[in-house]
Formats: structure tokens, C-alpha cells, sequence
């Protein structure tokens, strides 16, 4: 097990740059995902930790050695493939003791680890299996076998989980997770799903355009997104944003490009006559008389909460209520807004001003 | 409007029958293949039962060319020929076409030109470049001899094609050159079809280059490394035009193939049922070779999918 620091990391494509200056520290055994939409550069970022990649300026170091220069399998680092990389032709069993036998490792020892490893993974019965009879959850596990046996300094999970189905890929969560907590071997874990990112991590890094936009615990980019990229990115149903303006006479309240007062619990100096924008989680409203007319567009229960798609004014917003909702679309509702929990952000540099 | 029937046509009803509209599609093909193959195969094999000449209708004498044959050095010498320069031949095609093959794999400059050049010898119709071999390999001229005499290593001109055993590599050089391409491209879009990630999970898994090469790239192109040498040995064990361009089978039969020697007892010779007979022999090392693609070509275990 190591820590991990990424220093001004960079990396170019030709003279395209995809990486542009990342700094992350990752403590020793800490679980940390890079999430952000794709062709974001987590994947390459991943790869060049690998080693599969070269890094073109700044230093990577594993356990505080840099590692820039060394090959990927000097580096201890095991990495699970999107589409698993299992050897097509070697068995279960062969295919997690692979790294073994390339080391020279006696057969008593390859079985002490082999073994094991396939028990917690729930493999046993399927030593003796090609990878073409396995399903895509039973791969996904030789996969991570592979790295356990090997038990490396880092694990690399690239998107382990998006060739799955829905159903599965709530089960891995859970069995990947609980890996880590077993384990505590240091993770770097790439997805572009937020909320692989939000249950798994015990740290999250942002990024977008080859920048890291905001680094934090999962709550912590929920409740304090730094911009309105992270603050978009994360959460589902998505945060509602709508352009406007301070009321000049009131900063207690903010105007929307379409004449309706939303309001706001404080306003600092700095956003005053500024363009603006207003940022409402859908959980922080409550349906209430006289609250702010509201035409309801879509209704859409799920069950345990309701979503629901609103114009005010000219804006569509969703909600999301706890209470089963007997309103039909077309009929108006009052909302009354959470003001303690909404946001501003500055329209034109994106930063949170509140 | 009233709705009309129509009474069940006996047409209707075979249009409808699928042996028997499988059988009208199957037709054009087997005409074809009966007319084209089965007809020239069964009268080879007629005609080496046969004392047929040029110009004569032979009769049936059984196994007499066979016992003919039997006792015939110069036959038996054309099987020693023809089995050490296809052993020979394939090995240097296999060996020379892979590493060639992993070479273009590799991320090169000017990839695709390279990929294209290394065509060309295989796009050459056989005559030219066995034409172009015979200057290479004349007596007097050869640019090879005049090279080396040139830098100083020999003093007078290398017989390529005088000397027996001079002969025979030369031929099988000839061979290679013009074989190698066929393997190499075939082998090139084997490789291309391995997975780029599993290299880069052996890699991470420690393998050296050398260890990716014997536990990843080998076992997963064995299936395309059988029909290729299969095909290959096929061409080479049944080779005739270079031979017939660079020595007619000379010096004194030392690189006569049985194709070769088939030809000329056959054609030039007249001797008609002989050179069937002499043909009819290859058949069985012909399918020995297709015998070992068939078993080596059965999928292996780890190319079955499903559940067992």
C-alpha cells in the first residue's frame, strides 16, 4: 500500500494538450474516484499512473518514489480494464495466477493465493472456466481477482462497471466497496457515472477539459460546489440553474431574466449588478398555498418520492417531493423555496458567489 | 367485389417447399464445381490408370505406371526435391513472415506504405519475378556474384543454378521471397485483432516483451497461424512456374518437383497416363497437409463460448 501525488501533472496529444497542470494527493489507503464527463482526461490521467501513457511535464509518485520514468510493471500497480482484459485462452484460475507464474512463484504459494483470493470473490467453483463461458459479472470479478492476488501497492479500476447492466452494477458497487474496506489497498477509480462516484468514494476529484474543477468527500462537492460545473455534474436529478439578477432595492431577492422573485438567504457585496445564477437543488422545495405559482409539466413517480418538471415564468425546474403529489399537468402549484440552501453563482466565471 | 381463390398451383406449392428451393439455389454451384473440379480431378486420375498418349486414347493397365513409378529414381527424386523445398521454404516463410508481421504491427513511420510495399511481391505475376531471379542468379551476370566480387569476398561468380545444391537453395530463396507476403499480411491481421488491453494487463502483470510475445500474442494467433502455413505449404508443395522459369528442373533433376516432372513426362514427354500418375502421387501428401490444418483449425476450448 502507498499514497499517491499527481504534481503539475501534464500531458499532450501532438500539440493537443488533454492534461493540463493536475495536482492530486491521495493519502495511503484511500479510495478516490476521478468522475467527470467524457474525453475529460481521467481515463489518460489513470493511464499515465499505469504507466501505460507518458507523462509529458510534472511528477507522479507512488509511496513518494517518482515513478515517471519506470515501466508499468515496475511500478506495483494492478489496473481493472473496462473490458476486463482477461486472457481469452488461459482458465480462471490461470488467468488470476498469471502475474504469479511470471514472477516464478512456487505452485504451493500460486494455490495460497489463488485460492483465497477466489473465495471472496466467490470464484471457487469457477477456477476451471474460459472467460467466453463466464457472464459480464463473473468476468468483472476475475478481473479484480487478477489485481488481488497480486496484491499491489495501488489498485486502478478504469470504468470497471460500465459494460453491466443496471441491476449488476448496484451488486458490484457494494462488492467493490466492501473489497476496499477488507483490503485498504489505495484506489484510483475512474467513471464518468456521479453516482458510482458519490456511494464508493472517500474522495472525489472533478474533472473536466483536463483540469481538476473542485477535490473533496462526497458531500462535500454536494453541499459546496466551487462552480457551476461541479455543482451541475453532481447530484441526480440535476441542480436547477436560472439566469438573473439581484433585485437592487432587495438583495434578498433574486429577479429571473423572466420577472419572477426566487429568494436568497444572503447576498454578499460581490454579486450585486452582476448577471447571476440562481442554483436550486430539486430536494430544497416544498409544495405550499400561496407559495410561488408554478404550472406543473411532467409528473413522474418513482414510488418511494415523486419528480416533478415546473415552469415559473419561463423556466423549467424539477423537483423532487416525498409526498405522493395528486396535481395533474397544466394545474399551477405554490412553491415555497429552502432559501438557506440555494446557491448563486457568477454567470460569466462560473465561480460560487454563495 | 367478390374475393377470388386461387386453387393451390402445384408451382405455389415447390416455390413453397425449402429442400427444394435449396436445391434450385445449390444448382449454378454444383454445375460449376462438377463442370470445373470434378470433372479435370476424376480425369487426372482416370488418365493415371491409363498408357494414354499425346494423340492416343489410352487403355486401362491398372498400377502399371504406379509400379513404373515405384522404380524410378528420377520419381524419387522429385519427392526428396519437392518435400525438402516445401520443409524448407514454409519454415523460412513462417519464421521470416511473423517476425515481419510483429515489425509492421509496431507503431512505424510510414505504416501503411510499408504495409503496401510488402505486397508487392505477391502482386508480381510469378513469371516476371522468376524471370528477374534467373538474372539474378545468371552465371555470368548476376548482380549478387558482381557484388560480392566487388566488396572482395569471392573471386569469380557464385553457379547459382549449375550446381546442385547451389540449385536448390536458390529456388527456395526465390520461393520465399515471393511467399512471404501472403504470411505476413495474414499473420498482420491476426495480430490486429488481439486486444491491445490485454498486453497492457500483461504488462501491468510484469511480462517482459519477450514473455507477452510466448504467453499472449502466440497462443492467440495459433488458430491463424494453422490456416496460413496450411495454405502456404499447399502453394509451395505444388509450385511449378518458378521452377519451370529458373531451371526446368536442372541441374540433372536436383530441384525437379513433382509438378514439374508431372509436366514434362506429360506434355513435352507425351507420356500422358504417366504424368497423371505423377500427379495422382501428390494427392496424398496434399491431403496429409490438409488433415493437419483440419485438426490444428479445430476451435480450441477457450474459443467456445456459452455455458457448458
Amino acid at each position: 500500500m502507498a499514497s499517491v501525488q499527481f504534481a503539475d501533472v501534464r500531458k499532450s496529444f501532438g500539440t493537443h494538450p488533454v492534461i493540463k497542470g493536475v495536482d492530486i494527493e491521495i493519502a495511503d489507503g484511500e479510495f478516490v474516484i476521478l468522475v467527470g464527463p467524457s474525453g475529460c482526461g481521467k481515463s489518460t490521467l489513470l493511464r499515465m499512473l499505469a504507466g501505460l501513457e507518458n507523462i509529458s511535464a510534472g511528477e507522479i509518485r507512488i509511496g513518494g518514489q517518482v515513478v515517471n520514468g519506470l515501466a508499468p510493471k515496475e511500478r506495483d500497480i494492478a489496473m481493472v480494464f473496462q473490458n476486463y482484459a482477461l486472457y481469452p485462452h488461459m482458465t480462471v484460475a490461470d488467468n488470476m495466477a498469471f502475474s504469479l507464474k511470471l514472477k516464478g512463484a512456487p505452485k504451493s504459494e500460486i494455490d495460497k493465493r489463488v485460492k483465497p483470493a477466489a473465495e471472496i470473490l466467490g470464484l471457487a467453483n469457477l477456477l476451471d472456466r474460459f472467460p467466453r463461458q463466464l457472464s459480464g459479472g463473473q468476468r468483472q470479478r476475475v478481473a479484480m481477482g487478477r489485481a488481488i492476488v497480486r496484491d499491489p501497492q495501488v489498485f486502478l479500476f478504469d470504468e470497471p462497471l460500465s459494460n453491466l447492466d443496471a441491476k449488476l452494477r448496484v451488486a458490484m458497487r457494494a462488492e467493490i466497496k466492501e473489497l476496499h474496506q477488507r483490503l485498504k489497498t489505495t484506489t484510483v477509480y475512474v467513471t464518468h457515472d456521479q453516482i458510482e462516484a458519490m456511494t464508493m468514494a472517500d474522495k472525489i476529484v472533478v474533472m473536466h477539459d483536463g483540469i481538476v474543477e473542485q477535490i473533496g468527500a462526497p458531500l462535500e462537492l454536494y453541499d459546496q460546489p466551487a462552480n457551476l460545473f461541479v455543482a451541475s455534474f453532481i447530484g441526480s436529478p440535476a441542480m436547477n440553474m436560472i439566469k438573473g439578477k439581484l433585485d437592487p432595492n432587495d438583495a434578498l431577492k433574486f429577479v429571473t431574466d423572466k420577472g419572477v422573485v426566487l429568494p436568497v438567504a444572503k447576498a454578499p457585496e460581490s454579486a450585486k449588478g452582476r448577471a447571476l445564477i440562481y442554483g436550486l437543488r430539486p430536494e430544497h422545495m416544498t409544495i405550499a398555498e400561496g407559495g410561488i405559482p408554478a404550472s406543473v409539466v411532467v409528473i413522474e413517480p418513482t414510488g418511494s418520492e415523486t419528480q416533478m418538471i415546473m415552469r415559473i415564468g419561463g423556466d423549467d425546474i424539477t423537483g423532487v417531493f416525498h409526498q405522493r403529489i395528486s396535481a395533474r399537468p397544466g394545474e399551477t402549484v405554490g412553491l415555497s423555496i429552502h432559501a438557506e440552501a440555494t446557491y448563486l453563482f457568477d454567470a460569466e466565471t462560473g465561480k460560487r458567489l454563495v | 367485389m367478390t374475393a377470388t381463390t386461387n386453387p393451390p398451383s402445384a408451382l405455389g406449392a415447390l416455390t413453397r417447399n425449402n429442400t427444394f428451393m435449396g436445391f434450385l439455389f445449390l444448382l449454378p454451384a454444383a454445375v460449376f464445381l462438377l463442370c470445373f473440379l470434378t470433372y479435370p480431378l476424376g480425369l487426372g486420375v482416370w488418365l493415371g490408370f491409363t498408357d494414354a498418349k499425346i494423340g492416343r486414347d489410352g487403355v486401362f493397365i491398372g498400377l502399371d505406371n504406379y509400379k513404373a513409378l515405384a522404380s524410378d529414381s528420377v520419381f524419387w527424386m522429385t519427392v526428396y526435391n519437392t518435400v525438402f523445398y516445401t520443409f524448407i521454404a514454409s519454415v523460412l516463410k513462417f519464421g521470416l513472415g511473423l517476425w515481419l508481421a510483429l515489425i509492421l504491427n509496431e507503431n512505424l513511420p510510414f505504416k501503411s506504405f510499408f504495409r503496401a510495399i510488402i505486397l508487392l511481391p505477391w502482386v508480381v505475376p510469378t513469371v516476371l519475378s522468376a524471370l528477374a531471379f534467373w538474372w539474378i542468379y545468371d552465371a555470368q551476370f548476376s548482380i549478387l556474384s558482381w557484388s560480392l566480387i566487388k566488396l572482395g569476398i569471392i573471386d569469380t561468380p557464385i553457379n547459382f543454378l549449375g550446381d546442385p545444391n547451389n540449385a536448390r537453395f536458390s529456388v527456395i530463396a526465390a520461393n520465399v521471397w515471393r511467399g512471404i507476403p501472403f504470411v505476413a499480411i495474414s499473420l498482420l491481421a491476426g495480430l490486429q485483432t488481439i486486444p491491445q488491453s490485454l498486453h497492457e494487463a500483461a504488462s501491468l502483470d510484469g511480462a517482459t516483451g519477450l514473455q507477452r510475445f510466448r504467453f499472449i500474442t502466440l497462443p492467440m494467433l495459433t488458430p491463424i497461424i494453422a490456416v496460413v502455413m496450411t495454405f502456404s505449404v499447399l502453394f509451395t508443395f505444388t509450385d511449378f512456374q518458378l521452377i519451370y522459369v529458373l531451371t526446368k528442373g536442372g541441374p540433372v533433376n536436383a530441384t525437379h518437383l513433382m509438378a514439374t516432372l508431372s509436366f514434362q513426362r506429360g506434355i513435352p514427354g507425351g507420356q500422358l497416363g504417366e504424368g497423371a500418375a505423377i500427379a495422382v502421387a501428390m494427392i496424398p501428401f496434399l491431403l496429409a497437409s490438409i488433415l493437419f490444418s483440419f485438426f490444428g483449425l479445430q476451435r480450441r476450448k477457450w474459443q467456445q463460448g456459452g455455458q457448458d
